[in-house]
């Protein structure tokens, strides 16, 4: 009985995976949420909140909330982070002054119960950006190093040229369909 | 379906209401599936539901569990299903006020409002206004612009209003949207017209000159909504009302053109408009009157009603202008609909001839007990008007009232019945036996303690008087056996009255009290042997001041000057004197209450008691350096202005009058917004014998704030030369500023005089109304304590009619008229006016004047005082 629902969970794309983008303020998490959705570069404001979609990468569904990175909203991530999959992190990689932030955040967050078993995937983003620093000292900055127990990985991105989300979500969904 | 089948199943078994049973801690549970990875949209539409019913049922959330409840809700915009999504909208405007950090759903709500789906948009935009305040408006401020304008009408309309919503919190955001209104306004649509001009005016609410030109704009655009024209034409009222110009200006032809108008709505906006300016003529009436006449025989009932209704008030003002439609209200008192009959018939009463009156009572009371309390107390009102005019019909009124007091009813039914009896015992004393009677029978059978406590004060009052004063006794001896305490205590009261005036019922009396003393309650046993103790005194001047007439000192005042007295104790014992006397409201001031409850259907808070103006002055005046040595108020005028209305600069000014000091309070207006005044102070030109012993000034007077400059000054010690005129002229240092912050350019200002009108002092000024129960009693009293008496003869030659002279007396010597005695019948020839007051210092004041009328006026003057300096003041004033 059981393997026949696990069979046709397998057929149907089974159920949504949850993820969340987050990240520090202008590190183009609704950039992100909105290329994987409709494929476009959407104009977007600072998010006061969240968005929620839904995105549907090669045939699986999932359930993505870009949760705002202002300082005034980072406190509410909490709220959102049950029943999480995996969680998208988005680092600015021009924004050298406030990396140590964002490890920070990054590190407070992971921290959390609810997120133990949640796999992570950084995005070291705007790498189109002169100047910008590259996949691994965005790696050391992060003290990525440190991860124990953690399914991680890091992909160099840039939202706006739509470069290396494909690679990212590959990995994710291999990620997530491995680990059931 | 299956949901609806069920409910159907639960109604037949009489289970009616789903949500009865609920309760909040269970669906506060419930709400926790919100938070689950796959939403269930029909479940959790159901929760929301119950929370929903909750919250309007009441119920209260804790701000934690608000909180909570509004974050598991945000999980839900996952959903796609539209009807969930809907319900959320509604959950966080629910909760908006309750929880923390509402501000989260910002994005999505942005995101919805301007997405493609319509169903969404509006409602997204109203739930976003909810949760937005005055420093995140600005974040959303461009969305905001956009909806307005949107082609889509109902987000254009939920923009709208939820903008004018917003005004309260950010007004100076929203002025700015100003353009988008202006566009909005020239919508196809008919609400967005009408929110879009709702927005326009409060915006330019506080801009006269903006308003009127935005009227005169749309007055000749012609606006395609009824709604919108009815919104312009309030607007027009409240011009019209605030304009000095007359009726004839564009303003009122466009209210006129409004009559013709193709929409009910509108016309009857206008005729209701049009009757309810306070200028209007009644030539302008007539157009009006025949569009709420036309409305009548409508077979609308909404319409019928309203016409009637509008009819009803008007019938007060205009009564001639409401008799044409006489035939149409005959019409419409069988009318199906008991409120449109009654309002009918209540109108009919208001206009109709003597001769229908008989008719219409019978009409009314074939139906009265189907009619709701709210109308009968319309109806009663009516009867109240009807018998002030005929008072020769007052048996039918008055069997008709008493039949109405036996009925069931609520205390303000009742109330305004007794109300009615009383007035008409007051005014027309044919009608006083059998009113008496008729209130007697009802105290004998009454449940509002307050009414039956009032109905005893008027028996002990009138029925001394009356032919046969002993009947009286048992239906007040029959409250102390069978009432509560405080009725009891009441007809103690009244009995007493009684025995005071009574000889020949004294011996009785005592019996009646002696058996009181022995009554359960202190207060009843008081009564009853304070009462007996006096009348076995069998002194006449002892009844008269401590039976007959009550206690007349401002009982606020009287509670604040004990207190002080037991805050700083001293040796001398506490002096009644020293405490103001409480004053009798005015003319004016009765006339503007009943104004007030003659309209139809004023249920409402019940008003503040109202304090007087020395009780409402005291405390601001107790903040004065120096004040405390003046002793009590003894007196405050009336508002003087001293300039002319529309002036740079507005004094008015009130003259407070202590024993023997006067202190004038000017109240300053600075009307120009591009200065600021400093040290406004009056400089007074007293006339002789008055000294000024300090003058208090105001240190600043920003743009249309009111503040005040006081002046204290001494009163001469002869009488006769305080009396006189003051120049005044206002002083100040103005310095320039700027007109948006009001904040001054330059620290230099320069010195700057403005003259004021001439301010008198008055005999007025000096004497305080009293109200004298007996005056005759009092009179005689005043003859046996040995007060002085003064007379003198006149002739007024200024005045033709007897009804001015009377008013130019009252208004001139400040006293209060006596018995009604200012009222003159018409066609006499003689009339005696009674007075009474006080002068400063506690000095008793009481006057008689007949006057004749033969080729001008003659009159006679006698004052009765017991100091002969005032006696003779008040002759030699009148000269």
């Amino acid at each position: 009985m059981g393997g026949l629902l696990s069979y046709f969970k397998g057929l149907f794309g089974a159920r949504e995976m949850r993820i969340l983008i987050l990240g520090l303020d202008g590190a183009g998490k609704t950039t992100i949420l909105y290329r994987l959705q409709v494929g476009e570069v959407v104009t977007t404001i600072p998010t006061i909140g969240f968005n929620v979609e839904q995105v549907q990468y090669k045939n699986l569904k999932f359930q993505v909330w870009d949760l705002g990175g202002q300082t005034s909203i980072r406190p509410y991530w909490r709220c959102y982070y049950s029943n999480t999959d995996a969680i998208i992190y988005v680092v600015d990689s021009a924004d050298k002054e406030r990396i140590g932030i964002s490890k920070d955040e990054l590190f407070h967050m992971l921290r959390e119960e609810e997120l133990q078993d949640a796999i992570l995937v950084v995005l070291a983003n705007k790498q189109d950006m002169a100047g910008c620093m590259s996949v691994a000292e965005v790696h050391q900055a992060l003290g990525l190093d440190a991860l124990k127990n953690r399914t991680f990985q890091i992909f160099k991105t840039s939202a706006t040229k739509g470069e290396g989300l494909d690679q990212a979500m590959d990995w994710l969904s291999n990620a997530l369909q491995s680990r059931k | 379906m299956s949901s609806f089948k069920r409910d159907k199943k639960e109604e037949e078994d009489g289970g009616g209401n789903p949500f009865q049973n609920i309760e909040k801690t269970a669906v506060l549970q419930e709400a926790r599936v919100f938070n689950e990875n796959l939403i269930n949209a029909r479940k959790c539409t159901q929760i929301l539901t119950k929370i929903l019913y909750l919250l309007n049922q009441g119920e209260q959330l804790g701000s934690t569990e608000a909180t909570e409840v509004f974050f598991a809700m945000t999980k839900l915009f996952q959903s796609k299903d539209v009807i969930l999504r809907r319900m959320v909208y509604l959950g966080i405007k629910e909760l908006s006020s309750v929880a923390n950090d509402v501000i989260i759903v910002t994005s999505s709500l942005t995101k919805d409002m301007t997405g493609k789906e319509d169903l969404y948009r509006a409602a997204a935009i109203r739930a976003l206004c909810s949760i937005t305040d005055a420093t995140m408006l600005q974040a959303i401020e461009r969305y905001m612009k956009q909806a307005i304008v949107d082609k889509n009408p109902a987000v254009s309309s939920a923009a709208l209003v939820s903008s004018l919503h917003m005004t309260k919190i950010a007004y100076d955001v929203i002025k700015r949207w100003v353009n988008e209104a202006q566009e909005a306004v020239n919508s196809d649509n008919v609400m967005v017209q009408y929110h879009a001009l709702g927005v326009l005016y409060h915006i330019r609410k506080s801009d006269r000159l903006a308003v009127t030109k935005l009227v005169a704009k749309l007055t000749r655009m012609s606006l395609k909504s009824p709604y919108a024209v009815c919104l312009l034409i309030r607007i027009a009222c409240k011009l019209l009302e605030e304009e000095d110009t007359a009726n004839d200006s564009s303003l009122f032809d466009f209210i006129e053109s409004c009559l013709r108008h193709k929409s009910e709505m509108v016309t009857y906006e206008a005729a209701h408009a049009i009757v309810n300016l306070r200028k209007t003529t009644s030539h302008e009436l007539v157009p009006a009157i025949s569009v709420l006449q036309l409305f009548c025989s409508s077979p609308k009932p909404a319409l019928r009603f309203a016409a009637v209704r509008t009819l009803n008030q008007v019938a007060i003002s205009h009564p001639a202008a409401v008799t044409a439609c006489n035939l149409d209200l005959e019409n419409l008192i069988t009318d199906s609909n008991r409120s449109i009959a009654t309002l009918a018939i209540t109108t009919l009463l208001k206009t109709g001839a003597e001769s229908s009156v008989d008719r219409l009572m019978k009409q009314i009371a074939t139906f009265v007990s189907e009619i709701s309390d709210e109308f009968k107390v319309v109806v009663v009102q009516a009867i109240r008007a009807l018998a002030l005019k005929f008072p020769r019909k007052h048996s039918v009124l008055m069997n008709f009232l008493s039949a109405m007091l036996r009925d069931e009813g609520g205390l303000e039914y009742k109330a305004s019945i007794a109300d009615t009896i009383i007035t008409m015992i007051e005014d027309n004393p044919e009608a006083k036996e059998a009113g008496l009677a008729h209130l007697c029978e009802f105290i004998e059978d009454c449940e509002h303690t307050s009414l039956a406590v009032k109905i005893l004060h008027l028996l002990g009052k009138e029925g001394p008087r009356t032919k046969q004063p002993s009947r009286y006794i048992r239906f007040i001896y029959n409250r102390v056996i069978l009432e509560n305490p405080t009725v009891r205590a009441a007809a103690v009261s009244a009995m007493s009255q009684f025995g005071a005036l009574c000889p020949d019922l004294l011996e009785n009396i005592l019996v009646l009290l002696a058996r009181c003393q022995m009554d359960t309650d202190d207060e009843v046993r008081d009564r009853a042997t304070y009462y007996s103790h006096i009348l076995k005194q069998k002194d006449q001047g002892l009844y008269e001041s401590y039976i007959l007439q009550p206690l007349q000192i401002s009982i606020p005042c009287l509670e604040r000057s004990l207190r002080e007295y037991l805050e700083a104790p001293s040796d001398t014992p506490f002096d009644i004197k020293s405490v103001p006397l409480a004053t009798v409201p005015t003319e004016e001031e009765k006339q503007a209450t009943v104004q007030k409850t003659e309209g139809i259907l004023t249920i409402g808070p019940s008003k503040p008691i109202p304090v007087s103006r020395e009780e409402n002055y005291t405390e601001r005046l107790s903040t004065l350096p120096g004040i405390q040595t003046l002793g009590p108020l003894f007196k405050s005028s009336e508002i003087i202005e001293l300039t002319e209305s529309e002036t740079e600069y507005v004094v008015r000014c009130v003259k407070h009058c202590y024993t023997k000091h006067m202190v004038l309070q000017f109240d300053c207006i600075n009307t120009l917004n591009d200065v600021l005044l400093e040290n406004v102070r009056i400089q007074l030109d007293p006339s002789e014998g008055y000294i000024i012993l300090s003058e208090i000034p105001c240190s600043k007077l920003p743009y249309n704030e009111l503040a005040s400059s006081y002046v204290i000054l001494q009163m001469p010690e002869d009488l006769p030369s305080c009396f006189g005129t003051f120049g005044a002229v206002l002083k100040f240092i103005v310095k320039d500023c700027d007109p948006t912050t009001g904040l001054p350019e330059t620290d230099n200002g320069y010195d700057d005089e403005y003259i004021l009108e001439n301010l008198e002092i008055t005999l007025g000024d000096h004497i305080q109304r009293l109200h004298k129960i007996n005056w005759a009693a009092a009179w005689e009293a005043a003859a046996a304590r040995g007060y002085i008496e003064m007379e003198d003869t006149y002739s007024l030659s200024s005045t033709n009619t007897l009804e001015e002279a009377v008013k130019n007396i009252v208004q001139f010597l400040g006293l209060q008229p006596q018995e009604r005695t200012d009222i003159v019948l018409e066609g006499k020839t003689t009339h005696t006016l009674l007075l009474a007051g006080v002068f400063r210092g506690g000095i008793e004041v009481l006057v008689r004047t007949k006057l004749a009328l033969a080729d001008g006026i003659t009159m006679q003057l006698t004052v009765r005082s017991p100091d002969s300096d005032i006696a003779e003041l008040i002759i030699s004033a009148v000269g």
